[in-house]
């Protein structure tokens, strides 16, 4: 497209060289250096497969997996079935001109801290935090529940997190389908409620999945909202990692588990890969 | 029929609003209390913890720090992103679908996993642990988002102008500094508040990668040790404000860019 002979050929590699280089530099690199530690022995060195091996055979680790797993499915689940009717409110109940408006406060508290926002549900949740104390006061209970420190509790700050990303995502899509699939199917004679189960749910279901592999992907190697809201009572994968880091300093089998719970994003992106390769095109 | 589909709407979005806003009207509120505890009843209200927060030396230089390498990275960030779509939008390149894959590619993988390869990568060239380190990590989760939201907005509009500055015989770098980054400039700012308000929110990489002098996100979690505690409320809210207006920042920009 540049007409300018030599600097035709010598430019365009000058613009994309320092992006590509850093990307290289401080995320290829990092990541291969992140694969060799995972197979060096964490005293005196040498290769060794016994990070990966200690995954399989250390029920612990495997817990974590499972627990990791088992959190990120309901969180997901949760998150989707609480997001939809909410976005599907926004995009056809609510008068065009607030719509945006309606949008913008629904997504207002994902820009709080992230760190805080984890906090807040603890003041929430918390042995004498407001819905303890709302319950005790008014007489429903007399002793206060166990929120704080429990799976519920992880759960509840990750659903908090998600509801608002998915509320977008969703939004957005219900947004994009044009009205005259709802027009001709209700001229062919179906009602609302079939027109929204096979037409609108199967049009906007691309949407969905990519906006749960997000949910998915961002659940699964998120360290602060379990260690804040979960407590040490079960642990989780990134907590794991964080530990053989910060208490042992053994950097080869953080890696080692790093790399594993990036194999299961992978698979998790291969299995819903049809759905998101029809958003990018 | 239709009036109860409409109740039973504004009912449920007023229960997800509820849920949304929840926390955050009560760290807000209680940020306000006059007493020790961020916990019912409220005594406040009292200005008295956000005074803490602002003579606390140590979260004073945090938020500094914090601000330094949030605009630092996402300058830096906003200028390789800008440059690389340029290249890419302007230029036919060899396997250019390829690298531009690599560009994005970061945006897949979990913050986590980019602080823990820098580390290893770091701790194995004797890169000590630092703001500088922790940045040069902010800007690898940044650049991509960069990338693809100037490349999205490099229109085949502005090919033109950029002829006719050529053919009028301005130099390459006259034709980039005079016509294209102006023209693009409502993407590039909003390029920059958006990186701005990830990597002043960022947590984990900036754990992983600093040491003595840290970013805000990191001195809030050491405050956390201490228990519920109205300072952290203060803080939080504070933090709140300052992503609010980043974010109005970003949509002022990008509001400007759709109406021209």
């Amino acid at each position: 497209m540049s007409s300018t002979g030599n600097s035709g050929r010598v430019l365009p590699w000058a613009l994309v060289t320092p992006a590509l280089g850093w990307t290289v530099l401080f995320f290829v690199l990092p990541f291969i250096a992140m694969g060799f530690s995972s197979l060096t022995a964490h005293e005196g060195g040498g290769f060794t497969l016994s990070n990966y091996s200690q995954f399989f055979t250390n029920p612990s680790y495997w817990q974590a997996m499972v627990n990791s797993l088992q959190v990120t499915a309901i969180v997901t689940m949760v998150s989707v079935l609480l997001a939809y009717p909410f976005a599907w409110i926004l995009a056809e109940q609510v008068p065009e001109r607030w719509q945006r408006l309606a949008l913008m406060l629904a997504v207002l508290p994902f820009w709080t801290s992230y760190v805080v926002r984890s906090y807040s549900w603890l003041l929430v949740l918390a042995q004498n935090g407001v819905i303890n104390r709302a319950l005790t006061g008014s007489g429903l209970i007399s002793e206060p529940l166990q929120l704080a420190n429990t799976r519920l509790a992880t759960v509840t700050g990750f659903v908090h997190f998600f509801v608002m990303l998915l509320t977008l995502t969703i939004f957005a899509n219900l947004k994009q389908l044009s009205p005259s699939y709802r027009k001709a199917a209700a001229d062919l004679g179906a009602g609302p409620v079939r027109t929204f189960l096979h037409v609108v749910l199967p049009l906007t279901l691309p949407g969905i999945m990519v906006g749960a592999f997000l949910t998915f992907v961002l659940c699964i190697g998120d360290y602060i909202t379990p260690q804040i809201l979960g407590g040490n009572n079960e642990l989780l994968m990134p907590q794991l990692v964080m530990m053989q880091i910060g208490r042992r300093g053994d950097f080869p089998l953080a890696s080692a588990l790093s790399i594993i719970l990036m194999a299961v994003v992978t698979i998790a992106y291969l299995a819903c890969a049809r759905w998101l390769k029809i958003e990018r095109a | 029929m239709r009036s109860i589909v409409r109740i039973a709407s504004w009912l449920y979005a007023l229960a997800v609003y509820g849920f949304i806003f929840l926390p955050v009207v009560v760290l807000v509120l209680f940020s306000l209390q006059a007493t020790s505890f961020p916990i019912p009843p409220f005594t406040g209200p009292s200005l008295r913890w956000y005074e803490a927060v602002l003579s606390d030396t140590r979260l004073t230089s945090a938020l500094v720090n914090s601000l330094l390498v949030a605009s630092i990275s996402s300058a830096t960030a906003v200028t390789l992103g800008f440059l690389c779509a340029w290249g890419f939008a302007r230029f036919v390149l060899p396997g250019s679908g390829l690298l531009r894959g690599l560009i994005t590619l970061p945006l897949t993988v979990s913050y986590l996993i980019i602080g823990m390869g820098l580390l290893v990568l770091f701790n194995w060239a004797g890169v000590p642990k630092s703001l500088l380190a922790a940045g040069i990590g902010h800007v690898v989760i940044n650049l991509p988002l960069c990338f693809a939201i100037i490349y999205s907005q490099m229109g085949d509009h502005q090919i033109n102008i950029e002829r006719a500055a050529r053919d009028l015989g301005a130099p390459e770098w006259k034709v980039v500094l005079l016509i294209t980054v102006p023209v693009m400039a409502p993407a590039i700012f909003a390029g920059f508040f958006l990186s701005m308000t990830f990597s002043w929110d960022e947590f984990v990489i900036s754990f992983l990668l600093t040491r003595f002098d840290t970013t805000l996100p990191v001195e809030i979690w050491n405050l956390l040790r201490s228990g519920l505690n109205p300072k952290t409320n203060a803080i939080g809210s504070l933090v709140f404000a300052v992503s609010i207006v980043l974010v109005v920042l970003f949509e002022l920009t990008l509001l400007r860019r759709r109406k021209t």
